[in-house]
């Protein structure tokens, strides 16, 4: 009887240790938005490939960032690319790979008002500044001929939270409007000149709908999940675009001609037709020549199915997929991460 | 033998007592440690600046200092007396029946995470607040306390919230140390003829001590609550007196900002909020602490509040 359990426990250990050594597990960390479609990837990736277990941690993109200047974690991923000073802060070169896109749509609260409403950036960021107070204030009165505006006091909500959401609004709204960008600027947290803080795009959302008069920006898969409406935004042409999948992939398709090497390139107020203006990547982390090669390895092979095969998932989970010409860019400034 | 194992009783348990200092120091030391670029960078600027710019890279603790000082104290004027109230009606006025009852709700407000109750502030305190504050008459609104548009969120939705979340904690204390007034303390009152109102005044006095210490630790808890202040109070590091305007606190900064926080002087001044109110909860400990110890003091002195009173009320 002891003899068997003896064999039994023996044979489970040597399963175990068999496991363990075949099995490849890679650690990263950093951006809440693109959480839902990473954590996607590594399972159907891991279906596909038994022996690799990709661990991500959604903590941040600030996190990311630090951790994988700590290396702490292999990989990070951030809704912001890394500044100049971070990658020297570094112990490595530190190469930015897009996966997706994202989103930022304007959300209000009018009742009475039907229609869908139409921003221009400039209005958008006088709205932030404090300077556009009232719904039928000229300035969004001329965008909507015909809608009758209430003369609601605008109540302006923002994030309270440092976020990649609040990164991409600003970043936009500080490319359209000069006096943004001096007063408040860019950063996943800004001192805001007016309004009330949200946390999270359901706080945002949640004060918005609770607040005649309000309006906010959230996420476009939040606000299709939700099925939140939202107003268009005028874009570099001068079409006023409503957020789509579609109209988000054609801003980085726009961006792919002049893409510089590194990938560290924002997207905002992008150039060509049927573009949504507030649009942006976001990036993994990797560093070029890592310590652990067979990890680098592993990572590399992951991140060609990503951005291949792993793509087709981006739709369901709602974010827009790269265009080919991103892709193809990437492919080759993957060749040049070290895996031997 | 005896004398051994005593000693060792005494030098074990010694060691578990020196492990909390040891945690304190260690947490002191450690936040010292990470907010010292920001602590060179702003000296003592820091408790004293309104602006809080993560682009520029200024940071001023002094509206988040503000508005947790202001939020906590506020729960405080409302909740104690509720919480008192509560306290007195069960231990003293309430009937048996309804006791237990009583007691298994204000625990169980207790046991309520605090998302919960932010996420209830939100969708039904907040419009509440709006709605009368949008009501409040033209008279009213003049004064600077209820000035500014009715956004719902902001100071008034965070105070009632946290009074909401500290009235168990002060209520169940409170009920406990009235539970240990000796008996004699109030046979004494009724045999010198006191009414049942005078009878638990003076057991109410007599208690006096342990109720404060009821009270501080409510507000401890209002200090440090973060998930639910931070869903109603509106997030808006600016000063204001108005109970309508939105506000921020020391910990609803830290929670919000902390993960994406990427550069260092960024992440350092968060620390340095950590410490701020790693101090002014040492301090308002301390401060309640010596408030009991002279009360108690001048107590023991003569004995004397608790069987003075009751004299007193017979005369």
């Amino acid at each position: 009887m002891k003899k068997t359990l003896t064999g039994i426990a023996l044979a489970c250990s040597v399963i175990v240790a068999a496991h363990a050594a075949q099995t490849m597990r890679i650690n990263g960390g950093g951006a809440t938005f693109p959480n839902p479609i990473y954590s996607k990837w590594f399972s159907e990736y891991n279906k596909l490939h038994p022996t690799v277990e990709i661990n991500y941690q959604s903590q941040g993109s600030g996190f990311g960032i630090q951790q994988l200047t700590q290396q702490t974690v292999f990989f990070g991923a951030s809704d912001g690319p890394m500044t100049d000073e971070q990658l020297k802060a570094a112990p490595g070169a530190i190469m930015h790979f897009p996966t997706v896109l994202g989103a930022v749509v304007p959300v209000y609260n009018l009742s009475g008002v039907t229609a869908e409403l139409k921003f221009t950036g400039a209005v958008l960021a006088d709205i932030y500044l404090g300077k556009i107070t009232k719904w039928n204030d000229d300035a969004i009165a001329k965008l909507n001929a015909g809608v009758k505006l209430p003369a609601t006091d605008i109540t302006v909500v923002h994030r309270s939270d440092g976020s990649g959401t609040t990164y991409i609004w600003v970043d936009y709204l500080s490319k359209v409007s000069p006096e943004f960008k001096t007063k408040v600027g860019v950063k996943t947290a800004v001192n805001w000149p007016t309004g009330v803080g949200g946390k999270g795009n359901e706080g945002v959302s949640g004060l918005v709908s609770q607040t005649p008069g309000a309006i906010g920006y959230v996420e476009l898969i939040y606000a299709l999940q939700t099925k939140t409406s939202y107003g268009s935004v005028q874009n570099a042409s001068g079409e006023f675009v409503k957020a789509s999948v579609d109209a988000v992939t054609k801003a980085a398709a726009g961006a792919a001609a002049n893409m510089p090497a590194d990938f560290r390139v924002s997207i905002t107020n992008a150039q060509g037709k049927g573009v949504y203006p507030v649009s942006s990547f976001t990036w993994l982390l990797l560093y070029q020549d890592a310590k652990d090669k067979t990890q680098a390895k592993t990572m590399v092979d992951f991140v060609k199915w990503a951005l291949g095969d792993g793509q087709k998932y981006c739709s369901e989970l709602g974010y827009a997929p790269l265009p080919p010409s991103v892709v193809k860019l990437e492919l080759a400034a993957l060749a040049k991460v070290k895996t031997s | 033998m005896k004398r051994s194992s005593d000693l060792t009783f005494r030098l074990g348990t010694g060691l578990f007592g020196l492990v909390l200092i040891f945690i304190v120091a260690a947490i002191c030391f450690e936040l010292t440690r990470q907010s010292m670029l920001s602590i060179h960078k702003f000296g003592f600027n820091f408790w004293r600046s309104q602006t809080w710019d993560p682009v520029s890279g200024e940071f001023g603790a002094l509206p988040f200092i503000w508005g947790t000082l202001y939020s906590s104290i506020l729960a405080l004027v409302i909740a104690a007396p509720i919480s008192l109230g509560i306290a007195v009606f069960i231990s003293e006025l309430s009937p048996a029946m309804l006791k237990q009852p009583l007691v298994f709700l204000t625990e169980l407000l207790a046991a309520i995470p605090s998302i919960v109750y932010g996420l209830w502030g939100i969708f039904v305190l907040v419009p509440v607040v709006r709605s009368f504050e949008a009501s409040a008459p033209a008279a009213l609104r003049a004064l600077p306390i209820f000035s500014g548009p009715p956004f719902g969120v902001g100071m008034l939705s965070a105070g009632l919230i946290l009074a909401i979340m500290v009235t168990p904690f002060i209520s169940s204390v409170a009920r406990e140390v009235l539970k240990s007034v000796p008996l004699t303390q109030r046979e004494g009152a009724y045999a010198l003829g006191a009414t049942r109102f005078e009878a638990i005044r003076a057991a109410i006095l007599y208690a006096r001590t342990g109720i404060i210490g009821a009270v501080m630790l409510g507000f401890g808890r209002a200090l440090g609550e973060t998930m639910a202040v931070t869903m109603v109070i509106g997030n808006n590091p600016r000063i204001s007196t108005s109970l309508f305007a939105p506000q921020h606190t020391m910990s609803a900064v830290i929670a919000n900002e902390f993960t994406e926080a990427a550069d260092p002087l960024y992440l350092a001044a968060l620390f340095e909020i950590g410490l701020v109110l790693f101090v002014i909860t040492l301090a308002i400990n301390g401060c309640s602490r010596l408030l009991i110890w002279s009360m108690a003091r001048s107590a023991s002195g003569s004995r004397a509040a608790a069987t003075a009173t009751p004299a007193e009320v017979a005369a």
